[in-house]
């Protein structure tokens, strides 16, 4: 379930025929073929163009992760999958069904593999914890013991067994989003739609409960998509990434690719969220664009791929005979992927300089030149 | 005060209870499914018929501004038809379900605007038809305001009721105006006063207690 396939993009397909049926292991989870949405003019607003040429997959058993800017189109997106919204051009092919033709009892029949969590858990007041569970399912029609049976099983899954009887205004927000977990995997969906999810949390909380989705994913096999605007929350779950921006998909393909070379300006910016591309400022304040007498020529260079980043220092002080000083380091883990930069100071001349460039282009390591300090 | 004025009070203290109690009964089988269709059917809404929305909302809001004295008057033949006399409490029920039937479906349309859009996606996205969006979302959530609306309406069709003795109506207004004003019994208007101001209380107070039992969201810890 868990094999990595990349994820299709810029290829239209034109028909469902083209598409289905397909090869196994090429069978996706949900599939946006020739998407376009456009929300019409209203009431002297003018229309929007939330969504155009979307043209991606979702493999099966996959964590992917659907990042972009507030506005981007993200949360169109997701309400294409579960059929909340209906797509102006396109088919949305979600188990290997066409959900954006879907209308009254066949698609809420279909809605049910689908399960949706959201930034501000809408839960029910009115309803315990167990209870609020247990909606879906009484939506559903089960019969009075066995959601009694499913919703102690769901509680204990996403450890609030203790819970049972709690009013979510008794619950803190983790908890509340545990809640919205379990209930959305209550009628055994096969994807699982998390709408920022967790944009409400604090930071350890938050890593909470992306590791209680992780084990989700891993134990029961469902597919995941992230809708987030934080980096750090694909970085930390994601396994395949699709980078949204004012409607498009600007980049998309595994998390460690797509963020140790990243392409699209957009894809950049949210790499800097985390890796810090600034200098501290006590090191920027001391930059100069002329060479003191005696002072270091200072290099940033970038980190990206596995390994990149750990021996370099070390290696270009032996390799080249520099003293070379370490300014400022930043490097992180995206994928398995070491991504940040390196910043140096390089004692000696120009010649010294020369040679470093030289030496860090040959292992393909990006560098530039910053300017001197004393 | 004479036995058979304390006598006239009690019976007038029924009759009031009587047709409110009824009337509160009747306006809220129809103001309450009024209510929810108005809060349900604009554009984009569970039961979206914009129309037919704005239809009802006119009607609503000329029956809500027409001055209740003036509605008893205009629709005496109507309430011969249904009740068969024009005078008496029983009459009177239908003048005071008819103002508060758009009444109630105004504050339950209000209540039921509260609850939260998200729930509403939220049981949406797993499959709820809209039938049971109203029955297991937008009910149970809107119901402290909903409690509230209905304890508001009692207390404004008990102002309302009296103001039937115009017609024979009887209760405690009719009393009030009949042997307080017109006979110049001031301890019989403050009795009437005293009596009506206790059954607001006890109605207010009852309201407030089931909202507040109802309500989760508040309940803190």
């Amino acid at each position: 379930m868990n094999a990595h396939q990349s994820l299709a993009i810029g290829r239209p397909i034109e028909t469902l025929e083209a598409i289905s049926p397909a090869p196994v292991g090429l069978d996706p989870m949900v599939r946006f073929a020739g998407i376009s949405k456009i929300y019409p003019a209203y009431r002297g607003k003018p229309g929007v163009n939330a969504l155009q040429d979307i043209d991606f997959a979702i493999p099966r058993g996959s964590i992917t992760g659907v990042i972009g800017r507030s506005g981007a189109g993200k949360s169109s997106l997701v309400r294409l999958i579960n059929g909340l919204e209906k797509p102006t051009t396109g088919r949305v092919i979600v188990d290997g069904r066409d959900i954006s033709a879907l209308a009254g009892r066949e698609l809420r029949l279909a809605q049910r593999s689908i399960g949706m969590i959201f930034q501000h858990f809408n839960l029910l007041s009115s309803r315990t914890a167990a209870d609020n569970i247990a909606l879906p399912l009484e939506i559903a029609g089960w019969a009075k013991a066995d959601i009694k049976a499913r919703v102690a099983e769901l509680l204990a899954l996403v450890g609030i067994a203790d819970k049972h009887d709690r009013y979510p205004s008794e619950l803190s927000g983790g908890q509340k989003q545990r809640v919205g977990i379990a209930r959305a995997l209550a009628t055994r969906p096969s994807v699982l739609l998390s709408d920022e999810a967790t944009s409400a949390l604090d930071p350890q909380t938050t890593r909470a409960i992306l590791d209680l989705l992780a084990n989700i994913n891993r134990e029961l096999g469902v597919t995941i998509v992230l809708i987030t605007h934080e980096m750090s929350v694909v970085r930390q779950l994601a396994k395949e990434v699709v980078v949204l921006d004012a409607g498009r998909v600007v980049e998309s393909g595994h998390v460690a690719d797509i963020f140790t070379h990243p392409r699209h300006p957009i894809t950049q910016s949210f790499l800097a969220e985390v890796i810090g591309d600034s200098l501290p400022v006590s090191l920027a304040s001391r930059i100069v664009s002329e060479r003191p007498a005696g002072g270091q020529a200072v290099i940033r260079i970038q980190v990206r791929g596995a390994g990149a980043g750990d021996t370099v220092v070390v290696r270009l002080a032996r390799e080249l005979g520099l003293d070379v000083a370490l300014l400022s380091a930043r490097i992180d883990e995206i994928g398995g992927q070491h991504v940040g930069s390196l910043t140096l100071g390089i004692p000696g001349g120009e010649d010294a300089v020369t040679r470093t460039l030289a030496w860090l282009s040959q292992y393909q390591l990006p560098a530039e030149r910053l300017g001197y300090v004393a | 005060m004479s036995p058979e004025l304390i006598n006239l009070i009690i019976q007038a203290t029924f009759e009031s209870l009587y047709m409110v109690g009824i009337a509160a009964l009747l306006g809220t089988a129809f103001g309450l499914p009024l209510g929810l269709f108005l809060a349900t059917s604009r554009k984009g809404e569970l039961f979206a018929a914009p129309i037919v929305n704005r239809v009802l909302g006119i009607v609503v809001n000329a029956t809500r501004s027409t001055p209740f004295i003036i509605l008893v008057v205009a629709i005496i033949p109507f309430t011969r038809l249904v009740a068969g006399t024009s005078i008496g409490s029983t009459a009177a029920i239908v003048p005071l379900t008819i103002a508060s039937t758009p009444f109630i479906a105004r504050l339950v349309e209000a209540a039921i605007r509260e609850v939260d859009g998200g729930l509403i996606e939220t049981a949406s996205s797993f499959g709820a038809s809209p039938l049971q969006i109203v029955f297991k979302v937008l009910i149970p959530e809107a119901l402290p305001g909903l409690l509230l609306a209905l304890t508001l309406a009692v207390v404004s069709l008990l102002g309302y009721s009296a103001m039937v003795g115009a017609v024979g109506g009887g209760g405690l207004g009719d009393l009030g105006i009949r042997y307080g004003y017109q006979r110049f019994m001031p301890e019989m208007m403050l009795a009437v006063v005293v009596v009506l101001i206790a059954l607001v209380q006890i109605v207010q107070s009852a309201g407030d207690y089931l909202a507040r039992r109802v309500n989760r969201r508040l309940r803190h810890r």
